[in-house]
């Protein structure tokens, strides 16, 4: 696989009269936070190597307007949101693929009525049928016999209630997965949801990314695996606030194929 | 003369049972102070939902202990109330066990009265140690103090004695059948009361009735009481469970209902041939107001959400907020609501209609700190066994403080601005949204 990443527009795709098979929706941490974009890099270089046609919007993209909705701001939420299915729906866009589960939701439940109606997956579930297809190949590789714990996002799990796909992509990598004491519906929250990675917490005993963090080290993983770049940054802040980043890499499932199959 | 004890009866039950439905007239007519909302979608979803999580306890049996514990207890109060189907038609007739003709089936049903009687006392005796020995957390928490924990012993107390008293009645019984007793008709099994007998011995006849009838008496207005206490209670959901279940969530957990005043407003700025300066239309209404500050800015399943809370505290022990120690809880979201429409009810109650008493759930129960330490998770909404949904009026309520107040915390108006201005929460320029492409 050479260096260099395909990553196509929409606007590109239009000029040329033609429609990809599904948009990648980046977000706003996948584009600007450091730590993100490698997820987003590594999920594209997924895509490019199972051959998938696919665009983004590039500068044409917008915030979803999750974080506004869930601070109590309807109004830029739905300024947001019609901004963006204007651009969307100019694109005819049917299907999309997001890597962060706030987009994911925002976009899949409450898009529709506001007009923007898309078929919408998460990244793993994406990569899992073409996995099932057998448009990518992952193989133990590199993760193979390591100890992984899976870190649930809320806006997947619970949310939506998509507790699998993300397993399974890791019990690809023959990894050995542990489950924290609160996982799947019972997750317990990175502390990120709900417009708190954009405020300081309330007083309190703890962070709340110090108590996942917490029950993730105690199962001795090699690896917090995480599908969603919030979780992750809560993740990372909470393993290095333990001096465990030593020990403990906090990375995204799509990194993880990624990176075992040296893409 | 002898017709006394019926007659007696009768006004008892009457009265019993008219409180009872006065109290709850109260209660539709509060929960009717809300919005109303449209729930005739999923039906079969819905219907689903009431067999599986209500009838069926499925979300109970999350944590085993306290899940069969419960159910122990909910099966033993519906199955015994046949029995007092009987005592009440006894009690009116004078009669005594009316259903004895039924024979060996009577037998049958006699026998499992008195196994659940003695289930449920055992099972309630063990919820009476979780809560006062063990001090489990979830019932030590900041809202339950006073009445929400008096509340919930006196529940366990009123079914311990009602147990007591049904099975000392069947002892009297028994032993008074085996003396022959006239009127005391031998039917019946009685694998439980008939330990208890032998206490009874050497007792006369006369005795023997005076007891009988006593436990009798005591048990049918002890649940009859009981019946009247359910209002002041969290014990209320033995019957709000079902409708409440029936009318939660069917969509998505992460799906949040989109203001429809808003999507006009937004829909009107964004139509490039719209007048922004024309009139409102004829018969348009007032401008809404958005978000609640208050109960009646809430909507009817809400409101019902708030009598049917059982104050079991599932909620807030899986609340991150709350387990690491922040005010949130999202039962208190739940019991201040409750106590505001109470509150309210009984302001209507005197007045006639609501008269502004300068008070209201926002701010005088509901503290702007707890709202703003929500997640969103969900974890309330998935770990309550009765459906009840805490994070849609933490919404509602964040709803109000950002769109009318202003009232965001400063670091979050600053996320939003950068929203508005450049589509991304952080101060980077919407045309560098794509830079990472070229990134190294
Ligand atoms: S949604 Fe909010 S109130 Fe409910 S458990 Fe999560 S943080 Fe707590
Ligand atoms: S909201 Fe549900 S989980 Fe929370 S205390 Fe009430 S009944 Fe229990």
């Amino acid at each position: 696989m050479s260096d260099a990443i395909k990553v196509p527009t929409m606007a590109e795709y239009m000029a040329q009269g033609k429609q990809p098979e599904v948009l990648f929706w980046v977000g706003c941490a996948g584009s600007f936070d450091d730590r993100a974009k490698k997820i987003t890099k590594a999920f594209v270089k997924l895509l490019n190597n199972a051959g998938v046609d696919f665009a983004v919007l590039g500068t044409e993209e917008s915030c979803t307007g999750d974080p506004a909705k869930r601070a109590g701001n309807e109004f830029l939420f739905q300024m947001q949101a019609m901004g963006n299915i204007e651009v969307l729906n100019s694109y005819e866009v049917k299907k999309i693929v997001t890597a962060c589960p706030h987009c994911f939701n925002t976009i899949k439940n409450e898009y529709p009525e506001l007009g923007g109606n898309y078929e919408v997956v998460h990244h793993t579930q994406f990569l899992k049928s073409l996995l099932s297809e057998g448009r990518l190949k992952v193989e133990g590789g590199k993760f193979k016999g390591k100890r992984i714990t899976f870190h649930d996002p809320c806006y997947l799990g619970r949310a939506n209630g998509e507790y699998e796909a993300p397993r399974e992509l890791l019990q690809k990598l023959e990894v050995e997965l542990v489950e924290m004491k609160r996982c799947k519906s019972r997750g317990l929250c990175c502390g990120a949801g709900g417009a708190q990675m954009f405020k300081e917490p309330e007083e309190g005993k703890k962070d709340v990314n110090i108590e996942r963090t917490e029950e993730a080290i105690e199962t001795k993983p090699d690896i917090i695996a995480a599908g969603c770049p919030f979780c992750n940054t809560m993740l990372t802040d909470g393993v290095k606030g333990k001096d465990k980043e030593g020990d403990i890499a906090v990375m995204d499932v799509a990194e993880m194929i990624a990176t075992a199959e040296d893409f | 003369m002898q017709y006394i004890p019926n007659i007696l009866f009768l006004i008892a039950l009457v009265v019993g049972v008219g409180f009872f439905t006065m109290n709850i007239r109260k209660v539709i007519r509060n929960i009717k102070l809300g919005h109303g909302v449209d729930t005739s979608d999923h039906k079969a979803e819905r219907w689903g939902n009431v067999f599986r999580i209500a009838l069926g306890q499925s979300k109970m049996v999350v944590r085993p202990i306290p899940g069969l514990l419960h159910i122990v207890v909910y099966v033993g109060f519906i199955i015994i109330n046949i029995e007092v189907m009987e005592i009440v038609i006894d009690g009116i007739f004078g009669t005594h066990r009316i259903f004895s003709f039924l024979g060996p089936v009577y037998d049958f049903l006699i026998a499992s009265f008195e196994i659940l009687a003695l289930l449920v006392l055992v099972g309630v005796i063990l919820f009476w140690t979780r809560r006062n020995v063990q001090k489990l957390k979830r019932f030590w928490a900041r809202e339950m103090t006073e009445w929400p924990k008096n509340d919930g012993n006196f529940i366990l107390y009123f079914e311990m004695i009602l147990m007591v008293l049904f099975l000392t009645m069947n002892a009297a019984d028994l032993q008074l059948q085996q003396m022959g007793a006239a009127h005391y008709t031998q039917a019946g099994s009685f694998p439980v009361s008939s330990f208890i007998a032998p206490l009874f011995e050497n007792f006369s006849e006369a005795t023997l009735i005076i007891i009988e009838r006593t436990a009798w008496w005591l048990h049918i207005l002890g649940i009859l009481i009981f019946l009247n206490y359910l209002y002041w209670s969290k014990h209320l959901h033995i019957m709000l469970a079902f409708p409440n279940v029936y009318f939660g969530k069917v969509v998505p957990k992460g799906k949040f209902k989109n203001l429809e005043a808003v999507t006009n407003e937004v829909k009107l700025m964004m139509d490039p041939n719209a007048d922004p300066f024309a009139a409102p239309a004829e018969g348009a209404e007032a401008p809404a107001k958005f978000g609640a500050s208050d109960v009646m800015d809430l909507n009817q399943i809400q409101l019902l959400n708030a009598y049917t809370c059982t104050e079991c505290g599932r909620c807030t022990s899986e609340c991150p907020a709350n387990i690491t120690g922040k005010k949130l809880s999202p039962r208190k979201i739940m019991m201040d609501t409750r106590d505001r429409l109470e509150e309210v009810g009984k302001n209507i109650t005197k007045n006639g209609e609501f008269k502004p008493d300068g008070k209201q759930l926002l701010g005088d129960y509901i503290l702007h700190e707890e709202l703003w330490a929500c997640t969103t998770c969900n974890a309330c909404v998935e770990a309550c066994p009765v459906s009840i949904d805490p994070l849609s009026i933490i919404m509602d309520m964040r709803q109000y403080l950002v769109m009318e107040q202003s009232a965001a915390p400063m670091e979050l108006n600053g996320a939003m601005t950068n929203i508005e201005n450049n589509g991304a929460p952080w101060p980077y320029n919407q045309m560098d949204r794509l830079n990472w492409k070229n990134e190294a």
